[in-house]
């Protein structure tokens, strides 16, 4: 009987650390230092030379996941600003329009806005590679996401990871039509 | 229970709350690099995207997007391919700061880190 009480209380106890660790750990820093990310060597000598993500992290528009930071509002903002290219030469492509995806079953409309991604990718990294550039030519299904192509080459390596589902199933179909026409307009306003 | 049976559940539990967390989108490059007696390499995404669009790298220096796939030998980065298009005393510090880039701790396998839900692409 003690002998259960006892392992009672010491998965109460496990479970509370559980749920309250994260809480206390994300609080006293959103990132690892590089020391403790378990890839870098703590004896390494480069340590102490490289920067802690936290530094120069913490100062950009902060979001919930992936590196922490909302990267298409630091380079709106222009709290960032990385280069474009590095020879003059080379042509800096930009597009405006939104494609929406609307084969989303119950979930909310796809918005993909050409903008946020052109600012920082060339159209040769998506066309024809891995997105034929034609409405409704390519499909995608988010199984295909999950499993790294698509949208998933990027998003969940490098880009906001894929837990984010709202920010991707951004328009609710009631308000479809209407979110369409705005983004027309914005389009011809750029 | 098992009598290390708590241990062993404790020490998953433990897992869980405080994995090991590279930097999201830090990418190791560990194919030669280890076997020929220098530690592997250490790419953060996060410190270059602050400086260069995603373009730079992967449109204007045509680095592959696929961790593993730029097959690149210290020899040709020396010579001015790859990170050593920039890492040449002039755009960035040059070749010589062996250890800024040879990093990382022995074992590690060449692949993205940090990702959130998948671990990145499944596809290599
Ligand atoms: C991040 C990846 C990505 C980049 C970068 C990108 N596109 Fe796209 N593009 C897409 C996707 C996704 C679609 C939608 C395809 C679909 O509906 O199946 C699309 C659709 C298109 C379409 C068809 C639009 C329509 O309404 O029929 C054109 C044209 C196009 N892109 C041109 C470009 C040009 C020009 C650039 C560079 C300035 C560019 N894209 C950059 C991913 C990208
Ligand atoms: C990076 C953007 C992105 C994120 C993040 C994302 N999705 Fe999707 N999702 C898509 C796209 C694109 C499609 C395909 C739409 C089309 O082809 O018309 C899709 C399709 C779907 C579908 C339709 C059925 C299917 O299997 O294709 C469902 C359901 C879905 N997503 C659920 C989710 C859930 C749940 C999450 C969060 C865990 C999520 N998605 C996160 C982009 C995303
Ligand atoms: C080649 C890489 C790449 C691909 C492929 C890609 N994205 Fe992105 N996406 C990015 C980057 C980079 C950003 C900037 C934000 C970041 O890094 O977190 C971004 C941002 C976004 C945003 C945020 C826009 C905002 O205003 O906050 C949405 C929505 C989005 N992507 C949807 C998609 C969808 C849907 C697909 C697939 C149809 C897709 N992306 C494919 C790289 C990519
Ligand atoms: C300073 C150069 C540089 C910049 C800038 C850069 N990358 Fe990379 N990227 C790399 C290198 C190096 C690799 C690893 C290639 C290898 O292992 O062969 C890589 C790999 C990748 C991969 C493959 C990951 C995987 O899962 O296999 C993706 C996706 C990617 N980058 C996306 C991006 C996006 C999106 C941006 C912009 C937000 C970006 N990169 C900016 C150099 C860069
Ligand atoms: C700018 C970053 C960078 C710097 C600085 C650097 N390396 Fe490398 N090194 C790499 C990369 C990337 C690889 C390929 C990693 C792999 O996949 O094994 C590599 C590979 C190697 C290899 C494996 C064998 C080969 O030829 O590819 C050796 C040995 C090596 N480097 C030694 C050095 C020494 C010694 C120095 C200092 C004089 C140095 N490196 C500086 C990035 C760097
Ligand atoms: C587009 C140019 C460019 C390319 C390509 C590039 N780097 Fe860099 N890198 C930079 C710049 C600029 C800095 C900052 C230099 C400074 O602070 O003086 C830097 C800094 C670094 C740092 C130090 C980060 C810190 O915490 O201070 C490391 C490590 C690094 N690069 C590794 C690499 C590796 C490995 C590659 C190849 C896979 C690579 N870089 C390719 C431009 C580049």
């Amino acid at each position: 009987m003690l002998k259960i009480r006892f392992s009672c209380g010491f998965y109460t106890l496990l479970l509370m650390a559980t749920l309250l660790l994260p809480l206390i750990s994300s609080a006293a820093s959103k990132w690892k230092s590089l020391e403790k990310d378990g890839i870098h060597d703590p004896d390494s000598p480069a340590m102490g030379v490289l920067q802690e993500p936290a530094a120069a992290l913490s100062k950009l528009p902060q979001n919930t996941s992936g590196n922490m930071v909302d990267w298409v509002k630091a380079l709106e903002d222009g709290a960032i600003h990385p280069r474009t290219n590095l020879w003059p030469e080379t042509k800096v492509r930009i597009r405006n329009d939104d494609v929406f995806l609307e084969k989303t079953g119950e979930m909310p409309v796809v918005r993909f806005p050409h903008r946020a991604h052109t600012m920082w990718l060339d159209c040769k990294n998506c066309h024809e590679k891995y997105f034929i550039s034609k409405k409704g030519a390519n499909p995608i299904t988010m199984m295909k996401i999950l499993q790294g192509y698509y949208c998933g080459r990027c998003h969940g390596a490098v880009a906001f990871p894929l837990t984010e589902c709202d920010r991707c199933h951004s328009v609710p179909r009631s308000k479809l039509e209407k979110i369409k026409a705005e983004s027309r307009k914005a389009e011809n306003r750029k | 229970m098992h009598k290390y049976g708590r241990l062993i559940m404790a020490g998953i539990i433990l897992f869980l709350v405080f994995p090991l967390r590279a930097e999201y989108g830090d990418v190791v490059l560990n194919k030669r690099a280890e076997k020929e007696g220098m530690p592997p390499v250490i790419f953060p995404h996060w410190f270059h995207r602050i400086r260069f669009r995603c373009k730079v790298c992967h449109f204007e220096l045509g680095f592959e997007m696929r961790a593993g796939s730029n097959n690149v030998t210290m020899q040709e980065i020396i010579d001015g391919k790859f990170c050593g298009m920039c890492h040449n005393d002039e755009i960035a510090w040059g070749v010589e700061n062996c250890d800024l880039c040879h990093s990382g701790r022995p074992g590690l396998k060449s692949k993205i880190h940090g990702g959130h839900s998948t671990g990145g692409p499944g596809i290599w």
